[in-house]
């Protein structure tokens, strides 16, 4: 169960608050156009902090496909 | 695409939901939507999702209850409460989650509120409390703290604010709890546990709207406000190793009160099988 995770978006439910953006412990998010953007694919270590506080669940972690 | 915990518990063709950018109530539907799966899949509790109901009021917050994929009721406002008893009586059974804004459960609905707390009868209630009418525009409702603006109160709040929590102990609420939008480990917690609970509980959640709160108080946007509550909302655990000193003007979040005070529905169920019992020996 504890197989690889993916960072996933889905832009058309992101409102651009800027809450994953701004809580992200590795600063790897950032809004581009109103809309996040993974600003920093190395950086981001899936810790899932953007999943657990995006108000819209437009942001999320899922199990990489192999 | 969403995740799979969205798309297992919530109706994701009325997705993305109709809230504001930045509003907290979003994030404390996850809450719920996780504490639910964490009880469904934990084989000790073996929730089953046909056991769990969803009732809400009236307010931005309580259109979670259409958002939501379990057996749901959207109901009229204030009375989500009054609906919830009548579910619960009907079948024990059945986990009843009222889901309810601080104006629905603290204002038109505080006489339900009162009165189910004191029943004690085994409703889990969690308050979207964003401190103001959201869905009308912004009014003061009985938690907007004194002195802060609302529609109605354009030059300040005259009124003393309710402390949703304290007022649910004070009427025989056997569990009582705190959460909030930034601590959401810890808020999921409680609402399991809020769950699990027996008797009445009642989970207020600090949320957050940026919309009417926080534009009208010069809260700044829905980050800022989230940073506030970092910094202002401490968890139990460490709240109470802080010095008097570091607690000034800071607010205790998790668990404030529990007790073992018989449920109503339990009681009410041995008074069936006393006067059944009764007639068996005429
Ligand atoms: C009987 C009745 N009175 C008044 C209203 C108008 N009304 C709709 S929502 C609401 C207040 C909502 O505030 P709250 O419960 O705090 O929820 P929020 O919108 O902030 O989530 C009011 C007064 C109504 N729908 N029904
Ligand atoms: S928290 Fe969610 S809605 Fe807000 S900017 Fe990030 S992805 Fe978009
Ligand atoms: S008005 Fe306030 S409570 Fe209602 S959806 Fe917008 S931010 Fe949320």
């Amino acid at each position: 169960m504890t197989g690889k995770k993916q960072l996933m978006i889905e832009p058309s439910w992101c409102k651009g608050c800027g809450i994953c953006v701004a809580f992200c412990p590795r600063e790897a998010l950032e809004l581009m156009n109103g809309k996040v953007h993974l600003k920093d694919a190395d950086s981001c270590v899936l810790c899932g902090m953007c999943e657990m506080r995006c108000p819209d669940y437009a942001i999320y972690l899922k199990n990489a496909e192999e | 695409m969403p995740s799979d915990l969205i798309h297992e518990y919530m109706r994701i063709d009325h997705l993305p939901h109709i809230w504001c950018a930045g509003c907290g109530n979003g994030t404390i539907m996850r809450d719920v939507a996780v504490a639910l799966d964490e009880l469904i899949t934990d084989p000790e509790f073996a929730l089953t999702r046909d056991q769990v109901v969803i009732v809400s009021g009236i307010g931005c917050s309580s259109r979670a209850a259409g958002y939501m994929d379990f057996n749901s009721i959207h109901t009229t406002h204030g009375r989500a409460i009054a609906f919830a008893t009548g579910i619960k009586l009907a079948n024990p059974r059945l986990e009843v989650i009222v889901l309810t804004g601080d104006g629905d459960a603290s204002a038109i609905g505080g006489n339900h509120l009162i009165h189910a707390a004191r029943r004690n009868i085994g409703l889990t209630v969690i308050c979207f409390d964003n401190l103001i009418y959201g869905m009308t525009g912004g009014q003061y409702s009985p938690v907007t703290p004194h002195g802060d603006k609302a529609t109605t109160a354009p030059y300040g709040n005259v009124d003393r604010p309710f402390d949703v929590a304290k007022l649910a102990e004070g009427a025989g609420a056997s569990y009582t709890a705190r959460g909030d939008i930034y601590h959401v480990r810890e808020t999921i917690d409680i609402i399991k546990q809020g769950i699990k609970h027996k008797g009445f509980s009642l989970i207020d959640v600090y949320s957050t709207c940026p919309t009417y709160y926080g534009r009208k108080n010069k809260k700044g946007e829905a980050v800022d406000m989230l940073k506030w509550q970092k910094e202002n909302l401490i968890p139990v655990s460490k709240y109470y190793t802080l010095s008097e000193q570091a607690k000034e003007g800071k607010l205790v979040i998790g668990p404030l009160h529990h007790s073992n005070y018989p449920e109503y529905s339990a009681e009410y169920a041995k008074i069936i099988e006393a006067c059944k019992e009764a007639k068996k020996g005429k």
